[in-house]
């Protein structure tokens, strides 16, 4: 019983609450910047990338793929900021236009490819594939304590540990200058904070966390991540540190319940099957933001 | 192949899926471009995503009752009451709570997507359900698609259409002056409603043609092309209608013709298409017209930097003003200015102490605004004949002011 915990449930848990956490921690500033919905722009534009860096390496590794996912994501801000500059559209529309073309390309580049025999489809990007990361060598709690062992890992576990200590260290490196900006951005500009190339490097970490978690993990939860805990934490609290706080925490909540509600729950009620991890995770984080939009300290508007 | 497509001759059920996807794209991008002009076009984006839940829910229940769970009708109007109550999340979240707009679409779309998907694993482990073809409606097929299904959308597209037109007038005057609206008795509030509704319709409906994710292409991206051709909200609903047609319609006859190509994506890309011949070839709006507009401007502004040089006899250091003089014939080959130049450096200098000597003794209303460069305004085509005779004097008094 316990074997079988470490061996499936248990990587893909720490696996999704590495990436939540990674998408909440830059969730709490896009919140406050009204740049929410950055993180769905990421997931749909990215699509494109992936399909022609599968048709450009002929595989579906790892590094082509997050290639291609991060220059769509460039070709993306590029083409949002110059719609926006040049054609004088509004933020949000400019980014309806692009991202939704981009996924369609997407779409028709994957349908028109032979990936569609392979393991890549647009189900694959949307849901992840939480359920399949699975640690096969595991032989009980003396794995998690042997080097050999740990080394067989899923290597996604590896990555989201590394993209979340490289935000986290983001985050606390440049804490006040991007608290300053955040809440006053001309205050900031005054104290020669370059306001524009931290805005940039927000929304650069943010891609970082989207298009790392998404293989993972599909671009639901990345998207519900970087939204609902920082969401609903704001409507519990003041103080940015403890929003900060609380966010991590719920992140890593809604990994967790959320798994073991998808993957076990079903079987302990009877069913043979399980449902959507991912899925259930963001279905979780919904629930505590509606929770925290009910009964937070700090919901309404007026304070 | 195509022009049998284009011309409707390629069998009853494809002309009725190019028909129905010709009115989907119009009323799409009608009801677009409403949202666009409330600056509310991303909540497209929370609708359709919010559409999932209820498309597994509706089949579940159905087949549990013994219903045929696949029934088109069966699933839209799941689609729909799971999309209206979105609909609520979001408003009860940007109302009720401190968050902000964006925020709460993307926390909605994501939460209703994430539980639709949960639904939709529930329903493919079940023996009825495996065969339910649900993921359809995430791209969008309208392969195999039905008579009676045919119908029902070129119905439903008509009702959202109908709808927009019957109360076109209440719509467009929020749209366009929300306060006037309001004093004249309009509620503000059911005509957003109204918008959001008809909105919804175009979603339930266009998720079986071009998929729930792509639908909000159709009701976002006409209504941005249409914003480059006009500054007049009235026209930019229209074209908005007949872009969103227009994609609908070829793009449904090109991906009738050829197999293979996806519905869905081929539609919006044609959307696309649109949009960045709009960005780019749009007269006044359109980058290539701004561009010719600018570089207008700036040769202007060298003129007449030029001219006021020469009038006051300075000297001219920057190299493409002197180019610019040049060509027009002020200047010589060799920077001495012609007769033509000194009559035009006189007629700009002119032009300049008569607006100074209006902007500080008159500080009319009808003077360029301060960010306005006054040099380039000749305020002869501004200004009334006794009002220049009246500055002209003005300026002679101070002359024989200074001389005395």
């Amino acid at each position: 019983m316990i074997n079988d915990f470490i061996a499936f449930s248990l990587p893909p848990i720490l696996i999704a609450s590495f990436a939540a956490l990674a998408c909440a921690l830059p969730g709490n500033f896009l919140i406050l910047r009204k740049q929410a919905l950055i993180g769905d722009a990421i997931s749909h534009v990215v699509l494109p990338g992936i399909v022609l860096a599968f048709l450009v390496s002929g595989s579906i590794s790892t590094v082509p793929m997050l290639l291609g996912a991060a220059a769509a994501s460039l070709v993306a801000v590029v083409l949002i900021e110059v719609i926006k500059y040049f054609g004088r559209i509004e933020a949000g529309a400019a980014m309806g236009v692009v991202f939704t073309s981009m996924f369609a390309l997407g779409v028709l580049m994957l349908e028109q490819s032979e990936t569609r025999n392979v393991h890549l489809d647009v189900e694959h990007v949307l849901f992840g594939n939480l359920e399949s990361l699975i640690w096969l060598e595991a032989d009980g709690w003396a794995s998690l304590f042997t080097v050999s062992d740990l080394a067989l890992l899923p290597p996604e576990l590896f990555r989201m540990i590394g993209v979340f200590l490289v935000i986290a260290l983001f985050i606390l490196a440049f804490w006040r200058p991007l608290v300053l900006m955040t809440f006053d951005e001309y205050y900031a500009r005054t104290l020669g904070i370059p306001t524009f190339l931290y805005g940039l490097a927000l929304v650069v970490v943010t891609a970082l966390a989207a298009v790392s978690a998404f293989d993972a993990v599909g671009s639901i939860i990345v998207i519900a991540m970087i939204l609902c805990p920082p969401a609903a934490a704001r409507l519990m609290t003041n103080s940015l540190v403890a929003q900060v706080w609380i966010s991590m925490g719920i992140a890593l909540a809604s990994s967790v319940i959320g798994y073991i509600a998808a993957g076990h729950m079903p079987l302990w009620i009877g069913l043979s099957y399980t449902v959507s991890a991912a899925g259930m995770i963001a279905t979780i984080s919904g629930i505590f933001l509606g929770f925290a939009a009910l009964f937070g300290q700090h919901r309404s508007r007026v304070t | 192949m195509l022009r049998d497509a284009l011309v409707l001759s390629l069998g009853y059920n494809a002309t009725l899926v190019t028909l129905g996807a010709a009115i989907l794209g119009c009323s799409a991008g009608i009801a677009g471009s409403f949202l666009y002009l409330r600056k509310n076009a991303l909540i497209s984006d929370a609708i359709s995503h919010a559409t999932l839940p209820g498309l597994g829910l509706a089949f579940m229940l159905a087949s549990s009752l013994g219903f045929d769970g696949r029934s088109l009708i069966v699933l839209l109007v799941g689609a729909g009451f799971s999309a209206a109550l979105g609909l609520m999340a979001v408003s009860w979240l940007t109302h009720m709570t401190r968050l902000e707009k964006d925020a709460a679409i993307g926390a909605v779309l994501s939460v209703f997507f994430g539980f639709g998907v949960v639904v939709l694993t529930i329903v493919q482990n079940n023996p009825s359900g495996s065969q339910a073809g649900l993921e359809g409606f995430l791209l969008g097929s309208t392969a195999g698609m039905l008579l009676n299904e045919s119908f029902l959308i070129l119905l439903t597209s008509l009702v959202a259409f109908a709808l927009l037109v019957i109360f076109y007038r209440p719509i467009t005057l929020v749209s366009f002056d929300e306060g006037y609206a309001r004093s004249i008795g309009i509620s503000v509030r059911l005509v957003d409603y109204l918008i959001l509704a008809v909105a919804l319709v175009v979603t339930v409906i266009g998720m079986k043609i071009v998929g729930l994710i792509l639908i909000v292409a159709l009701l976002i991206i006409p209504s941005v092309s249409a914003r480059f051709w006009s500054d007049k909200a009235h026209r930019i609903v229209i074209l908005s209608g007949i872009f969103g047609a227009l994609s609908g319609y070829v793009g449904s006859a090109v991906s009738a013709v050829s197999l293979g190509l996806p519905t869905g994506p081929i539609i919006v890309l044609c959307s696309t298409a649109v949009f960045v011949v709009s960005f780019l070839f749009a007269p006044r709006r359109g980058i290539l017209s701004s561009m010719i507009k600018s570089l207008r401007f700036e040769q202007t502004l060298h003129l007449a930097q030029g001219l006021l040089a020469i009038a006051q006899e300075q000297p001219i250091y920057e190299a493409k003003t002197l180019r610019i003089l040049k060509r027009k014939g002020y200047l010589r080959r060799d920077s001495v200015p012609t007769q033509l130049g000194y009559a035009r450096a006189q007629k700009t200098l002119l032009n300049e102490r008569r607006w100074a000597y209006w902007i500080n003794h008159h500080n009319g209303t009808q003077g360029p605004h301060t960010h306005q460069i006054s040099t380039l305004i000749d305020i002869e085509q501004k200004l009334t004949p006794d009002q220049i005779s009246l500055i002209d004097q003005g300026l002679a008094n101070a002359q024989e002011g200074r001389l005395a």
